[in-house]
C-alpha cells in the first residue's frame, strides 16, 4: 500500500500515462485522440492500456488525417469537451499547421471571446533517435512564435506528470513538447504528485559563474555538463525554461543579475529561433547586467541525419555545452 | 418548384422575408463598401440567398454552424441580429465579435454559430469535433457545416468526409457549389465535377440539389437531418447555385461571361419564389411589398446601430488572445 507522499519508482513514459490517466478519471469531459493511441499502445507506448481501462470511446484511434483529428479537437472543445490529442511526432504536426495555427490560435480573439478552446495537444520531439530529417525536428520554438497558444515542454517526471493536468485545466490551446530521449527516463515520483504551473523556469542547479538557459533533454545534458564544470572550478546555473511561451523573464533575467554571463542551449536551429528571442530579450532588459556577449550552442543548421555520428554532432551534448560554457567564462585568444 | 406540407402562408411569408433581409443587407454593404465604411475583403452572397434560407429554416437550436468567409447570409438566417452584424462589418464594438472578425469572421454564441472560417476547407474538421462532442455526450444536435466547392479541393476535405462517417457523427456537410472558386472554374480544378459523388465514395448519404430553389434547399435538409438524426451518420448536399457579383470588391470577373451571369440571373432565387407564390396564391402582392419595406427598415435600423458603435480602446487590443475562463 502506498500511502500520500511516498516515492515511488516511475518513467518520463509512466508519468504521463498516469497524468493521462488521472485526467480521464477526473474530469468526464476528457478524452483521448490520435493516430495509433488505442490497440496499438501509442507510437512512443505512452498510451498504452488506456484502450482496454477506458474503451473505444474515450482512447479514439484515428485515421492519418491530422489535420481532421487536430481540427475535431478544436472543435470539441469549443463544444465543451476537454479533447487531448496526440500527434506522433512534432514533424507531422505540420499537417496540422492550419488548424494550430488558424484557427485554435485566432478564435477566441476572432470572436470577440466568445470561444475558448481548451485543447492539449501532445507531441514528440527533437533528436536522437537515429530517425533522421523528417522524425527528428526540434519545432517548439517555432510555434512558441504564435499568440493564442501555449508552449510547453517538460524536462522532468514531475512536470511529465503536473503540466498536462494543468494544461487540461487552462481555457487556452496549450501544446506539450515531450523529448524522445526523456520518455526511458527513469526517476522517483511522490505517489501524490499534483499539478505543476504551465508558466515559471526554475532554477534547477545554482551557481554563480554563468546562467545555461535551456529545456527539455538538453537540461539533462547541462546538469551532467554543470558536474564537469564544477570538477574544473566553474560554478554553472541551470535554468529549465520548462515553458517556451510564455518565456519566464523574471527567473533569466534575475539569474544574469547574479551570474552575469548566460549560455543558451537549445536543439532547435540557431536562426529565428527561440534561443534568437531569449538572446534579445537578455540584450533588451539585462544589457548592462552582462559582463560577455551571450553565447548560444544550437542545433547545426541542417535537417537531422541518420548516422550517429552525424546526428550527435547536429545537436548540443554535454561535452560542447562544457566547452561553450568554458570559452564564456575563460575566453581563449583574449586577455581576462 | 415543389410544394411541400409545411409550405403554408406563414412559412412562405417567413422563406421570402429572410431572403429580402439578406439581399438587401448585402446591397447596402456594397455601397458602404464604396464609402468605406466597410473595408477589407467583402464576400458577397447575392444570388445564394436560398441555400442560407433552406438550410437555417431546418434546423433547431441545438444545431451548430459553421460556415465561410461567405457567411452573412448564414448569420441572418440563423437569427444573429442584424445590428450587430453590421457593426462587426465596421468593426465597431457592438459588432457580433466586438469588430475583432469582421465580415469574414461572424461567430456567435447563443445560436451556435462558429465562425466565419476564411480558410477554405478549414471549418470541415471543426464541424467534425462539434458532431464528434454532440455525440459524446448522447446530445440530439447537428453540426452544420456550410463551404464551397472550391473547398472540395482540399485535403481538410476528404479528411473530415472520412473521418465523420467513419464514427458516424451528427454532421451536415453542404456544398454550396456556385461554379467558381474565386476565379477559377470547376472544370478547371476539379477531375470529378459532380460533388455529391465524392461524398458517395465515403459512404454518405449524398443528394445533388437545386439552390436556386428555398423550398427545395429547406426539404432536402429536413430529409438529411432526419436520417442523421436517425443514427445514419453524416449527410451530404450539394447545392447548384451562383454568385450574382464578383468574388469579392477587388475582383473583375474577366474569368466569366456576361451573358452566364444573366442566364442565372433569370434564376434569381427569391424573384423566383415570390413569382411562384404569387401565383399559387400563397402570397400577394402587398405581401412582397410589406417585406420589402420591413427588411428596408431594418437594413436602415442596423447601419444606424453600427454608426452609433464605438470603437474597441487600443489599450484593448491583446484582449482575447488568450482567455482568462472558459465562456458559459
Amino acid at each position: 500500500m502506498t500511502t500520500a507522499g511516498d516515492r515511488q519508482k516511475t518513467t518520463y513514459r509512466e508519468a504521463i500515462r498516469q497524468a493521462i490517466r488521472e485526467a480521464l478519471n477526473r474530469d468526464e469531459r476528457a478524452f483521448v485522440m490520435g493516430e495509433d493511441v488505442g490497440r496499438y499502445g501509442g507510437c512512443y507506448a505512452v498510451t498504452k492500456g488506456l484502450l482496454q481501462e477506458f474503451g473505444e470511446e474515450r482512447i479514439r484511434d484515428t485515421p492519418l488525417s491530422e489535420a481532421a483529428f487536430v481540427g475535431a479537437g478544436i472543435g470539441a472543445a469549443m463544444a465543451g469537451m476537454r479533447p487531448i490529442v496526440e500527434i506522433m511526432t512534432v514533424n507531422f504536426s505540420l499537417l496540422a499547421l492550419d488548424q494550430i495555427v488558424n484557427n485554435a490560435a485566432t478564435i477566441p480573439h476572432m470572436s470577440g471571446g466568445q470561444f475558448a478552446i481548451p485543447l492539449v495537444i501532445r507531441m514528440a520531439t527533437g533528436a536522437g533517435r537515429q530517425l533522421a530529417a523528417q522524425h527528428s525536428h526540434s519545432l517548439e520554438g517555432w510555434y512558441a512564435h504564435i499568440p493564442g497558444l501555449k508552449i510547453v515542454a517538460p524536462a522532468t517526471l514531475e512536470d511529465a506528470r503536473g503540466m498536462l493536468w494543468s494544461a487540461l485545466q487552462d481555457p487556452n490551446p496549450v501544446l506539450i513538447f515531450e523529448h524522445v530521449n526523456l520518455y526511458n527516463m527513469e526517476g522517483e515520483l511522490a505517489a501524490d504528485a499534483g499539478p505543476v504551473p504551465l508558466s515559471g523556469a526554475v532554477v534547477r542547479r545554482p551557481g554563480r559563474d554563468l546562467s545555461v538557459i535551456t529545456y527539455g533533454a538538453s537540461l539533462h545534458k547541462s546538469l551532467a555538463a554543470a558536474e564537469q564544470l564544477a570538477a574544473a572550478g566553474i560554478e554553472a546555473e541551470v535554468i529549465d525554461l520548462r515553458s517556451l511561451r510564455p518565456l519566464d523573464d523574471r527567473t533569466i533575467m534575475s539569474s544574469l543579475a547574479r551570474t552575469r554571463r548566460a549560455l543558451i542551449v537549445d536543439e532547435g536551429w540557431r536562426s529565428g529561433g527561440i534561443s534568437a528571442e531569449i538572446c534579445a530579450r537578455l540584450a533588451e532588459q539585462a544589457f548592462y547586467d552582462l559582463d560577455a556577449p551571450p553565447s548560444r550552442l544550437c542545433g547545426a543548421e541542417v535537417p537531422i541525419p541518420y548516422p550517429k555520428h552525424l546526428e550527435d554532432a547536429a545537436i548540443p551534448q554535454v561535452d560542447t555545452i562544457r566547452a561553450a560554457a568554458v570559452e564564456l567564462v575563460r575566453p581563449q585568444g583574449r586577455s581576462a | 418548384m415543389t410544394a411541400k406540407p409545411h409550405l403554408n402562408r406563414a412559412h412562405a411569408r417567413h422563406l421570402l422575408e429572410q431572403m429580402l433581409r439578406i439581399r438587401l443587407f448585402e446591397e447596402r454593404c456594397a455601397e458602404l463598401y464604396t464609402q468605406q465604411k466597410i473595408r477589407g475583403f467583402l464576400h458577397l452572397y447575392v444570388g445564394e440567398e436560398a441555400n442560407a434560407v433552406g438550410v437555417m429554416g431546418a434546423l433547431s437550436g441545438d444545431d451548430s454552424i459553421v460556415a465561410t468567409y461567405r457567411e452573412h447570409g448564414h448569420a441572418l438566417a440563423r437569427g444573429i441580429a442584424m445590428g450587430p452584424l453590421m457593426a462587426e462589418m465596421y468593426g465597431k464594438s457592438n459588432g457580433t465579435s466586438r469588430g475583432r472578425g469582421g465580415s469574414m469572421h461572424i461567430f456567435d454564441r447563443p445560436t451556435r454559430f462558429y465562425g466565419g472560417n476564411a480558410i477554405v476547407g478549414g471549418g470541415l474538421p471543426l464541424a467534425v469535433g462539434l458532431g464528434l462532442a454532440e455525440k459524446m455526450r448522447k446530445g440530439s444536435g447537428v453540426a452544420v457545416c456550410l463551404f464551397g466547392e472550391g473547398a472540395v479541393a482540399e485535403g481538410e476535405f476528404h479528411e473530415s468526409l472520412n473521418l465523420a462517417a467513419l464514427w458516424k457523427l451528427p454532421v451536415l456537410f453542404v456544398c454550396e457549389n456556385n461554379l467558381y472558386a474565386m476565379g477559377t472554374a470547376i472544370e478547371r480544378t476539379e477531375s470529378e465535377t459532380d460533388i455529391h459523388r465524392k461524398a458517395e465514395a465515403y459512404r454518405i448519404g449524398s443528394h445533388r440539389v437545386d439552390g436556386m430553389d428555398v423550398v427545395a434547399v429547406e426539404a432536402a435538409t429536413r430529409r438529411a437531418l432526419e436520417c442523421i438524426r436517425a443514427g445514419a451518420g453524416p449527410q451530404f448536399l450539394e447545392c447548384m447555385t451562383y454568385r450574382f457579383r464578383a468574388h469579392s470588391m477587388f475582383d473583375s470577373q474577366l474569368y466569366r461571361d456576361k451573358a452566364e451571369v444573366e442566364r442565372w440571373k433569370e434564376r434569381d432565387p427569391i424573384r423566383r419564389f415570390s413569382e411562384w407564390a404569387l401565383a399559387s396564391g400563397l402570397l400577394h402582392g402587398e405581401d412582397v411589398v410589406e417585406l420589402e419595406k420591413k427588411a428596408s427598415a431594418e437594413v436602415d435600423a442596423a447601419v444606424a446601430f453600427a454608426e452609433g458603435g464605438a470603437w474597441e480602446p487600443v489599450a484593448d487590443l491583446c484582449r482575447y488572445t488568450l482567455m482568462d475562463a472558459v465562456p458559459t
